[in-house]
């Protein structure tokens, strides 16, 4: 009885292990090596030039993509506690680039070579360049670059006195819209675009949130939210949402979008999704053609008169594992990525903005994207938000205190943000 | 009647007591109880007791992820930044609020739904039953999600439906204040749980026995005497079983705070903060220590709850 019982047990376990052996010990697939790719969710573009450049490689490498999360502070949580886990199974990744300083200084990024950067630097915008750099260095490559645009109702805007082919200040922009009893979309939302917004208005008033980022001595990190740029740029905050709308506090891009699409806002400041977001509502027969007809894009609003806009920088770089296995296979694969034409044709399918200026002027960009000598000039223009490795303490921080702006004191909210983010980076404060 | 029982109850005059420990039937059963035990329990010292050591041992150090060369030994101080930090006692009081007031809502609720359920027509009884559990069977994330969409200000029909309400217009923006956010949380909560009370009390009501109902019928009391006197004392331990979980369970409320307001306007809770400081910040120290005092508080709650009420589980079950 006993050893019909043991004979039984040792029986099960036996089928136990045969059944976990072929995941486990299934040995290397055969075929050329697979380059993971993890990608921010869009609209199948990144997932197409992957394809492509597989099939490009002639059998060297195929490329697999992962999708992240949608927020880019979760993708950066992902990667990171796969990073810290030395996961090689990350060889590409999409960073948002206010991380990059983080995953350098963490050493989760593989030195980019010099050819390759020098190659897939030429004719990049300003902006970009700067994005995908840290401590003077490209440790990351430019992949496609957003920037935030003034989009305006046309047939609003009418009867204002604004000249919209002229540079246009925040001021004259809140003015026009409380003389139309209208209202301007921009994200007062308790989120990441929060921080784009004061770091765009700080920019364009001259000052920068972090001066000195002391990237080995966090307790060193020198701001300037005390100086009259970040000064002037809560008082814009505070005064544009007192023409916000009911919802300025929790709105985001999305609902930002919805809005100025309805016609409820004059303005917004948004980024270039919009404009494919509306033609897309054409074709589905949402919205008529006079809708997009209506659309008109301006340079991002000026802090100061005269001093031109620093308007918000986002987009894409790519990064290598610095734990993959194939790092030189995966920098081949970079340079097929962020090529001119996979550019131009994630621009023309995805309504994602190219890194590489001459994508501008292709007709066919010129054709779909009436603004993109705005966009463009709008890149060269934009300025990075803070770079330092501990990006995500200080753009929480400013969320935690800038919220919601309508209650903010723009004398003191810029000091009081400073102190804190002193304190939680001594680790002195919860945040 | 009674006599009789007791006499045959106590041993025989003269016959050998009873081993210590109970008798050799007992002691089986016991040794059988802990083969068909022991590995429930083994795996729960794994997956539970493993990760609070671990978490402890973490609280002490200040530890970053993205910078695991600097690791440094610092004691007791992450508690002391936490402790002596307003944004802790905030959470900390956000979550007590939503606790008390979702729970003493959910409560009542949960025990009118079992009393419908109870007394409901046997036919129709299954599906009311199934009904009623409905909203429990949704994922929460799903559920903060729903009630998020129902209340925004674009996709929401709320405002639409309910603007003869004074206070309520086109243009409400429910998750715009604390005190709206905190009503849509815990509204979601109420939702999404209260089923579960009332299935867990209706366990309860089942199990008062109907010849004391019967009695105190016989003697005269009226239906609210007979709730009082008879049905809530003998459901004392169902009662204390649906509110010690639910608690629990509402102390530690994340998603419907993470899906609708991110923590905006004051309604972070204890566990919002956590997840703030460890997977946000990737500060593993101080993130440990947050986690840690979360599961103080929990134990505190428990211990609370078994004192306060007095109730022996063991001794419902009729084991003493």
């Amino acid at each position: 009885m006993r050893r019909t019982r043991w004979r039984r047990t040792l029986a099960a376990g036996a089928a136990a292990v045969a059944l976990a052996l072929p995941a486990g010990c299934g040995g290397a697939p055969a075929g050329p090596p697979v380059l993971n790719w993890y990608i921010n969710p869009d609209d199948g573009g990144q997932a197409e030039i992957a394809q492509r450049c597989s099939a490009a490689s002639n059998g060297e490498y195929s490329i697999a993509v992962s999708v992240l999360p949608r927020r880019s502070a979760e993708q950066r949580q992902q990667l990171i506690r796969r990073l810290a886990a030395n996961d090689s199974s990350i060889d590409i990744m999409s960073i948002d680039p206010p991380y990059i300083p983080e995953f350098a200084e963490a050493k989760f990024l593989a030195p980019v070579p010099e050819d390759v950067a020098r190659r897939t630097t030429a004719g990049i915008v300003n902006s970009a360049k700067e994005g995908a750099s840290w401590n003077g260095r490209l440790v990351t490559v430019p992949f496609w670059a957003n920037t935030q645009l003034l989009w305006y109702r046309k047939s609003q805007v009418t009867g204002t006195g604004l000249d919209m082919s002229k540079p246009v200040t925040w001021d004259q922009v809140v003015a026009a819209a409380r003389s139309k009893n209208s209202i301007i979309a921009a994200q007062g939302i308790r989120a990441e675009s929060l921080t784009v917004w004061l770091n765009a208005l700080v920019e364009g008033g001259g000052g920068q949130i972090i001066t000195d980022a002391s990237p080995q001595d966090p307790e060193g990190v020198q701001l300037g939210l005390d100086s009259p740029a970040a000064t002037k740029a809560a008082e814009i905050m505070k005064a544009v949402s007192a023409v916000g709308g009911p919802g300025f506090s929790t709105n985001s891009e999305d609902e930002n979008s919805n809005a100025f699409q309805a016609g409820e806002a004059m303005f917004q400041v948004n980024w270039p999704f919009v404009w494919g977001k509306v033609n897309s509502a054409v074709e589905a027969g949402t919205v008529p053609q006079s809708t997009p007809d209506d659309f008109g894009a301006a340079l991002y609003p000026q802090t100061e008169t005269g001093r031109p806009s620093s308007p918000p920088y986002g987009g894409i770089n790519l990064g290598v594992g610095a734990f993959s296995n194939h790092v030189d296979l995966a920098y081949k694969a970079t340079e097929c990525i962020v090529s001119t034409e996979n550019q131009r044709q994630y621009f023309l399918t995805n309504g994602n903005p190219a890194a590489r200026i001459s994508v501008f002027t292709d007709p066919d960009v010129v054709e779909k994207f009436p603004m993109a000598p705005v966009i463009a000039q709008s890149l060269q223009q934009a300025k990075p938000r803070p770079q330092t490795p501990y990006y995500s303490e200080v753009s929480e921080s400013i969320q935690r205190t800038y919220h919601p702006t309508a209650g903010i004191d723009p004398p003191t909210v810029g000091p009081a943000t400073a102190a804190l983010i002193k304190a939680v980076l001594a680790k002195e404060e919860l945040l | 009647m009674t006599t009789t029982e007791s006499t045959t109850a106590r041993p025989a005059a003269g016959a050998a007591p009873a081993p210590r420990g109970g008798s050799d039937r007992a002691r089986a059963e016991q040794k059988l109880g802990w083969y068909l035990a022991g590995p429930a329990f083994a795996v729960m010292l794994l997956v539970t007791a493993y990760p609070i050591v671990q978490a402890f041992y973490y609280s002490l150090f200040d530890y970053r992820l993205t910078d695991p060369e600097n690791i440094s030994f610092v004691g007791l101080k992450n508690y002391a930044v936490i402790l002596t930090d307003s944004i802790w006692w905030t959470s900390f009081g956000v979550t007590v609020f939503i606790t008390v007031v979702t729970v003493a809502v959910e409560l009542v609720l949960g025990f009118l739904l079992a009393l419908v359920m109870m007394n409901a027509l046997k036919a129709i009884r299954p599906v009311l039953r199934a009904a009623i559990l409905i909203p429990y069977a949704v994922i929460t994330v799903v559920s903060a999600f729903s009630w998020q969409y129902a209340f925004s200000l674009d996709s929401g029909f709320v405002n639409s439906w309910f603007d003869w309400l004074p206070g309520v217009s086109a243009d409400t923006d429910w998750f715009g204040s604390t005190g709206s956010s905190l009503f849509v949380i815990c509204l979601a909560e109420i939702w999404k749980t209260t089923p579960f009370v009332s299935l867990l009390l209706l366990a309860g009501l089942a199990q008062v026995p109907d010849v004391l109902q019967e009695a105190a019928r016989v003697d005269g009391a009226t239906w609210w005497q007979r709730m009082w006197k008879v049905t809530l004392p003998n459901m004392k331990a169902a009662i204390m079983v649906a509110l010690l979980f639910r608690t629990l369970d509402a102390f530690r409320v994340f998603d419907s705070v993470f899906v609708m307001t991110a923590g905006a306007n004051n309604t972070e809770t204890v566990s919002f903060l956590a997840y703030r400081q460890t997977i946000a910040r990737v500060e593993i120290g101080l993130g440990s220590a947050v986690s840690v005092l979360l599961f103080l508080s929990v134990v505190i709650i428990c211990i609370g709850f078994i004192k306060g009420f007095k109730v022996d589980l063991s001794q419902v079950r009729g084991e003493k």
